[in-house]
């Protein structure tokens, strides 16, 4: 479980606009990476790359690799729909879909995808709701909608619902924006949880809580508006905020822009 | 009216009021009588409208419900049809008719939906650049089209030039024409509403497309595309053009879709509407208000299905 | 060990007996499925296309034989003789019916549908605007068939005092002039009954832009001063005109393809009554000489003359229903 992912200068494009440049990194397995960087800077739309989800969009592509262990993700041949099911995605505002319940929504991307037998639903269901820190809260109302949740319940019922399909992957888009600072506190618990498991990437705007929560980090920025962004630097969390290389890392990390 | 915009009124009281006058002037008030006059008659006016709007509607209810419930209210209405009997006999009912009008409405639909439905996810999921826009300007023109027109034309190929008869398919699939258009807009309408993050987090999961849209995105829609098909079906209904022109009527009950007669409410009210014997006269009202009741009910269920779909979520 | 290459372990997942795992195929990557229902979909598209191409084709097909044949000119002939060797066809008759018919009717819908969806958004009590709607909105569930039948027997006979006397006061007026229609099946009363049919159109869609009035320009006429009326004249109908032209031209289109009502209530002309522009007089408009002979079209000269007279009134409710669409899309371009 758990996989590498290097990425060897990947351009992104919509299109003919070039969104991000040039980006060269690699996440390390059973670890959280954040990526940071002012608005519009590309940290999300790299960050679909990694699922093939830019695809969804009409004209996003890319140039460059992206290995997964020793699989290129886009290798001719490969299926946008499998790479998902090992990739999975948290969004950033919680979208448990609304005419399912707890369970439903949990299971659902097993049901989706043909496994059937409720034995073996109900063990999937509870070990991930286990694993997202939901199922004491959830356990006695299962067959209840989905959207009958908080907001920070939501957003672990959306986890759950990832895991549920046991990706090697975990990728979340700025999870906590849309929640309040204990529903925060308690995602940010999770995700120290969850990558003794899962390899995870997480992208947020709040450096504080990159800070919190991630072993490295990567820093993304623009040229200019209009300009493709670009990795600017990517290192261990400690030696990014205490000491980066770059000056428009530490220029960012002490608020002078952003 | 050159006294009233507000931007000259102002100048005017400023004009007019002197420091320490408390009392504007009197030329500043007449003014002011006149434009609250007018304020005055705007809301007489569109109080008046709104009764006189209201005044056929409950004259029209009235009509047809006081003369044809008594009728109604015989259970043979409901149970017998207008075998022998003539428009000097009271007596028979209606069952012909509305057995005739709900078989073809459903015939209709039956066609109609899946047609529409899969236009609009057409439109709305997968639709891109000129063809998409191709099908949505054809359905808009099938939204204006005439019923008499859309009669003619099923007429045209049916009978004219396949040498078919006219029988109650073919009404049926005049009915079709019109009501594609209206399916097609209010499915469009409520897959629209569907947020795309609910597609986004289906495809994360690594659901395939079209499993995404029967398993996500229509069961979220559901409720509101019943909705629309309920009031489609309500409009064609009640349309009578093309059953002039392709479905004879009968007194007895006929099932048979390709049997050349088959009797609806409209045609049974259309076969007696100048009638002057009175038993008939009863039994026009009283098929008016059956067919009433029937597009009443429809829209009603149309509309409660719509309310308990939102309320879920 | 799950790999991109369509194994995910929900393959590893036991089968519905429990014991064997699944093969990879259930959970495939539904390449078949997105090809078949995408497919689905665009047939259900192209079909609408097709549908719609061969109404014109065939309408177009069946009328140009009986149309070539015309011994008259189709558009200026008052004559209606389909029959025979050498029909003689025109449709100016039918052409003046349905437009004055129309026109009434748009006269008197559309100011009384603007008032009552300015009502119904601003002058009405909260708790009366969605009932008032929904009242207006049933005037829309009547079917065509039961105006016509009320029309007849119930409106009619009340409305002929109102012709009399508009005969025997203004009757020097050639629209009022006194014809050989005693009763109520005139144009003038169709036009009214009409008006009533398209109220609901008329009064829905204004409401909508109205109530869609951005509330910045409401605020800045009240701020002004203006009174209520001032501030719906300056504010709220300049920002939903489009939109109330779109509703007309809407009510219109319907107007014009109105069937069932028409061939009901009004007096069929027969050949050769002299011409008169007078209102109270009888006649047939396009879909009502259609319906009117709707159980003889025998021969298919005969039937491409009616289809003639379709065409015309197809491509007449086209253009009304295009301006309408053309006029709220301008506007959408501006706002947003």
């Amino acid at each position: 479980m758990a996989k590498r992912i290097d990425v060897s200068d990947l351009n992104v494009y919509y299109g003919s606009f070039k969104a991000v440049e040039g980006v060269t990194m690699t996440v390390e397995p059973r670890s959280v990476t954040a990526f940071i960087g002012p608005s519009g800077c590309g940290k999300s739309t790299f960050l679909r790359t990694l699922n093939r989800m830019h695809e969804v969009v009409p004209g996003g592509r890319v140039e460059g690799k992206v290995m997964l262990d020793d699989e290129d993700l886009y290798a001719s041949g490969v299926d946008p729909v499998a790479v998902r099911r090992t990739v999975g995605m948290v969004f950033q505002r919680p979208n448990p879909f609304p005419t399912m319940s707890i369970y439903d929504n949990v299971a659902a991307g097993l049901k989706l995808n043909g496994v059937r037998g409720k034995k073996a639903l109900d063990e999937v269901v509870e070990r991930s709701l286990r694993g997202a820190n939901l199922w004491t809260e959830v356990k006695d109302r299962l067959g209840k909608p989905g959207a009958g949740l908080s907001g920070g319940q939501q957003q672990r019922l959306c986890i759950a619902r990832a895991i549920a399909v046991q990706p090697q992957v975990l990728l979340m888009d700025e999870p906590c924006s849309a929640l309040d600072p204990i529903s925060t506190l308690a995602i940010e618990d999770l995700i120290s949880e969850l990558k003794s498991t899962y390899t995870i990437v997480i992208v947020t705007h709040n450096m504080q809580q990159a800070a919190r929560v991630s072993d490295r980090t990567a820093f993304f920025n623009l040229a200019a508006t209009g300009k493709p962004g670009k990795l600017v630097e990517v290192d261990d969390t400690q030696r990014i905020f205490n000491n980066p290389s770059v000056k428009a890392t530490e220029d960012y990390i002490s608020g002078r822009f952003g | 009216m050159s006294t009233a915009t507000p931007a000259t009124a102002v100048a005017r009281t400023r004009a007019a009021g002197r420091p320490g006058s408390p009392q504007p002037s009197p030329a500043l008030s007449h003014k002011a009588r006149s434009r609250e006059l007018k304020n005055a008659a705007a809301r007489v006016l569109v109080w008046l409208a709104f009764l006189v709007a209201l005044v056929p509607l409950v004259w029209i209810l009235w009509s047809v419900v006081s003369q044809g419930y008594h009728l109604l209210l015989d259970s043979g209405w409901w149970t017998h049809s207008q075998k022998g009997i003539t428009a000097r006999r009271q007596g028979g009912g209606a069952v012909h008719a509305i057995q005739g009008t709900l078989l073809q409405g459903a015939v209709t639909a039956a066609i109609s939906v899946p047609v529409a439905v899969m236009t609009a996810v057409y439109l709305v999921e997968y639709g891109r650049g000129k063809l998409a826009r191709a099908v949505s300007f054809m359905v808009d023109i099938l939204t204006g089209i005439p019923s008499i027109v859309a009669g003619l034309f099923i007429y045209a190929v049916w009978v004219t030039t396949l040498g078919f008869q006219r029988v109650a398919f073919a009404v049926s699939l005049s009915l079709v024409l019109l009501m594609i258009p209206t399916v097609v807009r209010s499915t469009e309408e409520m897959l629209k509403l569907v947020p795309n993050e609910l597609r986004e987090a289906s495809y994360a999961l690594g659901v395939p497309k079209w499993k995404t849209i029967v398993r996500v995105v229509l069961p979220t829609a559901f409720s509101g595309i019943i909705t629309g098909i309920l009031l489609g079906l309500a409009r064609v209904m009640g349309e009578t053009a093309p059953l002039l022109i392709l479905g004879p009527y009968t007194k007895s009950i006929a099932t048979d879709l390709f049997g050349g007669y088959m009797a609806t409410l409209p045609t049974m009210i259309n076969q007696d509407r100048t009638e002057s014997l009175q038993p008939a006269v009863d039994r026009v009202w009283a098929a008016a208000l059956t067919l009433i009741l029937l597009i009443l009910v429809l829209n009603l269920a149309g509309r409660l299905i719509a309310r308990l779909g939102s309320v879920r979520k | 060990m799950a790999t991109v290459t369509g194994v995910s372990v929900a393959d590893e997942m036991p089968g519905p007996d429990g014991r064997t795992p699944l093969s990879g195929d259930r959970a495939g990557t539904g390449r078949l499925g997105d090809r078949l229902f995408g497919g689905a979909a665009l047939g259900a598209g192209l079909l609408v296309v097709a549908l719609v191409t061969l109404i014109g084709v065939f309408l177009l097909w069946r009328a140009v034989p009986s149309l070539a044949n015309n011994d008259a000119n189709f558009l200026t002939s008052r004559e209606w003789q389909v029959d025979g060797q050498h029909p003689r066809f025109g449709i100016v008759e039918m052409l003046w019916t349905t437009v004055a018919a129309s026109s009434i009717a748009l006269l008197v819908a559309v100011p009384v549908g603007v008032a009552v969806a300015l009502f119904i958004t601003q002058y009405s009590p909260r708790w009366l605007s969605r009932p008032a709607a929904n009242l207006v909105d049933l005037l829309a569930a009547v079917p065509s068939i039961v105006y016509g039948l009320w029309g007849l027997r119930t409106f009619g006979p009340k409305f002929e005092p109102v012709q009399a006397w508009l005969t025997d006061h203004l009757g020097w007026f050639p629209l009022f002039a006194k014809t050989s229609i005693s009763g109520s099946g005139t144009i003038l009363f169709i036009g009214i009954i009409l008006a009533i049919m398209i109220l609901p159109i008329v009064t829905a869609l204004s409401r909508e832009v109205f109530a869609q009035t951005p509330i910045t320009h409401i605020e800045g006429a009240l701020a002004l001063g203006a009174t209520k009326w001032e501030m719906i004249r300056t504010a709220v109908l300049p920002f939903g005109r489009p939109g109330v032209i779109s509703a007309s031209m809407l009510a219109l289109g319907r107007a014009l393809g109105e069937t069932i009502a028409v061939t009901i209530i009004v007096s069929a002309l027969s050949q050769g009554t002299p011409w008169t522009w007078s209102l109270l007089n009888g006649g047939e408009t396009f879909a009502s000489r259609i319906a009117n002979n709707a159980a003889e079209f025998d021969s298919p000269q005969k039937t491409g003359a009616f289809i003639a007279a379709g065409l015309v009134l197809f491509v007449l409710t086209f253009v009304v229903n295009a301006v309408a669409r053309v006029v709220i899309e301008r506007r959408k371009a501006f706002t947003e």
